[in-house]
């Protein structure tokens, strides 16, 4: 099954909402609603057979408004040896997407140590708490607000070199 | 066997009870048995463990944040950190992300080179993994001995790039230097007696009656689950499943070598620690071949925007002071794009996600860590087993502390 099959029965099942587009490594990524999600999956892992959920990530965007969040799957078909990359952007204000526990058992710690670094609500995850930093943290630390350094810091001039 | 039920938090208890005196036991963070930090609550009926809910993040060193304020090149020595046991494999593969993004094309021989490298790289960390089952079901022996073969191949890390466990090895288009005379020989001298002594550690262990009636049927898990879980690499395939990058996405002409993937059948204890030793001889027969097919030809790209010059030529001619300049203050440019790059790691898939604006560092980057994510499983292959089983699961498993918490 090549990109072009899948790209099209990706748009059939999305009613054309997806916006789909094959990158020059030939990784076919799809844009969807965080409303299709779990239809998509659950059509790709059942009837087009990606069965395995390779990682969940996030980016921040801050000057994307209205989708500052992306939440980014990469999935695999083991048999065809094909993988597509999903994409689900999210409002700062309405960072919901549904979890995806339900299909994959994997996507339990991957959508925690998203939810852990930006804040990504997975509505229904069974267990959603921080994983990797402390519990009592109160602010999601890859998104773009929080700077590595102290930008107070006065003993370190890197003007030249954006640093 | 008892019931198993998963409660709304997603922890595995067992319902079956012996006499319902039920404690709660701490396994870590730094417990003796388990190698690296990392922290279990157990509660346990006696031996009998019915439910685990692991702690992790004890070593969390922020690598994703550190990588979006540091230039390419000055990110290979973090990768190093993730899976410290097999780092090469780590820098090679994140080398690689970079070249894919880039668009840079190796010569023939830097992916052979990068073969040889990267093959040592999993022998060693195949053979920590698979000697430390053997030091956990109570056997020292084979450790003491295979600890000796990993120092040799430290001692060939030191040849090529001078460091040994953290290793920042190749740099983005190649190597820093060529394999020495003194590389050649001490592979050389490897690859002839290693297969004695491993032969010997084989014959320690493998068909050893007592290790086979401790290990057999410890934690283990089904093809199903195991993809459920995104297992890869060896726990995946003692699983029963025959996915491996190097196979199925062949990256630094991996096509080129002829070589077997073994996969074992029940995904417990035993079969991972088979698969391993077979992953050993397969990976000496990938260094051999990549040695005798070794093609001439330089050890770098050629991509003068990427690749530190000779250091004569930076005081002679003005454009390698420039390029040296650009490439030391990470101001060399790169092409604004999205990739995902993933390699064999030596316990699973190690992927990089790369997300690129054009800028000197990367807009993000996301490490996809192989034992973070089957290590959720944990839970599920102990629950109902007993206490020492747990603690051979989790060797077996080849759980690396600075991979899990990145």
């Amino acid at each position: 099954m090549n990109n072009e099959i899948l790209m099209a029965s990706i748009l059939e099942q999305t009613n054309n909402t997806a916006v789909c587009s094959v990158d020059q490594y030939d990784m076919l990524n799809v844009n969807i609603q965080a409303n299709q999600l779990i239809d998509l999956v659950e059509s790709l892992k059942n009837k087009q057979g990606f069965i395995y959920l390779t990682d969940i990530c996030a980016a921040h965007y801050p000057e994307r408004v209205g989708s500052e969040f992306e939440v980014i799957y990469h999935l695999h078909n083991l048999v065809e040896n094909q993988r597509v990359r999903l994409k689900v952007g999210l409002s700062e204000s309405e960072i919901n997407v549904p979890t995806l526990t339900g299909l994959f058992a994997g996507a339990n710690w991957m959508e925690r140590e998203t939810f852990d670094f930006y804040g990504v609500n997975f509505v229904g995850h069974p267990d959603l708490r921080r994983i990797l930093n402390m519990d009592d943290m109160d602010y999601h630390p890859l998104r773009k607000q929080y700077a590595l350094e102290d930008e107070t810091r006065t003993d370190k001039n890197d003007t030249f070199f954006g640093r | 066997m008892s019931e198993l039920t998963i409660k709304s938090t997603g922890q595995m208890i067992s319902t079956e009870t012996i006499d319902g005196d039920i404690a709660t036991l701490n396994l870590g963070p730094t417990h003796p048995a388990t190698h690296g930090i990392f922290q279990n609550i157990l509660k346990v009926d006696g031996e009998r463990i019915l439910s685990a809910e692991p702690t992790i993040g004890y070593i969390h060193r922020a690598f994703e944040k550190l990588a979006e304020r540091r230039p390419y090149n000055q990110i290979t020595p973090i990768t190093d950190r993730l899976n410290y046991c097999s780092s090469p494999i780590n820098n090679i593969g994140w080398h690689m992300t970079v070249e894919k993004l880039a668009g840079i094309e190796v010569p023939k021989r830097v992916d052979y080179m990068r073969v040889i490298v990267m093959e040592l790289a999993r022998i060693a960390d195949h053979l920590v993994c698979n000697s430390v089952i053997g030091v956990d079901t109570g056997a020292l022996t084979g450790f003491t001995y295979m600890f000796q073969e990993r120092e040799k191949i430290y001692e060939l890390y030191e040849e090529i790039c001078g460091a040994r466990l953290t290793t920042n090895l190749g740099r983005i288009g190649g190597f820093e230097r060529d394999f020495n005379d003194i590389f050649h020989a001490k592979l050389n001298a490897f690859l002839k007696e290693f297969p004695a002594n491993f032969d010997e550690f084989d014959r320690l262990l493998t068909r050893n009656r007592i290790f086979m009636d401790r290990v057999i049927g410890a934690g283990p898990i089904t093809a199903e689950r195991a993809v459920e879980y995104s297992f890869s690499g060896p726990n995946l395939r003692a699983a029963g499943l025959d996915y491996d990058v190097r196979v199925m996405n062949p990256y630094s002409s991996y096509q080129d070598f002829d070589f077997s993937i073994p996969v074992g059948k029940d995904g417990d204890t035993y079969d991972r620690f088979v698969v391993r030793q077979e992953e050993i001889r397969q990976s000496l027969s990938i260094i051999r071949q990549a040695l005798d097919k070794m093609p001439a030809g330089d050890f770098h790209a050629n991509v003068p925007e990427f690749y530190l010059p000779p250091k004569e030529e930076v005081y002679r001619s003005m454009e390698s002071l420039i390029y040296h300049f650009k490439i030391v203050m990470g101001e060399t440019t790169i092409p604004a794009g999205e990739v995902y790059h993933s390699v064999e790691g030596a316990n699973g898939e190690l992927g990089y996600y790369l997300v690129s604006d054009g800028g000197r560092t990367p807009y993000r980057l996301h490490f996809r860590r192989p034992c973070f994510i089957y290590y959720q499983a944990y839970p599920e292959m102990i629950v109902d087993s007993v206490l020492s089983d747990a603690i051979l699961t989790m060797s077996s498993m080849n759980v690396i502390a600075g991979e899990l918490d990145a």
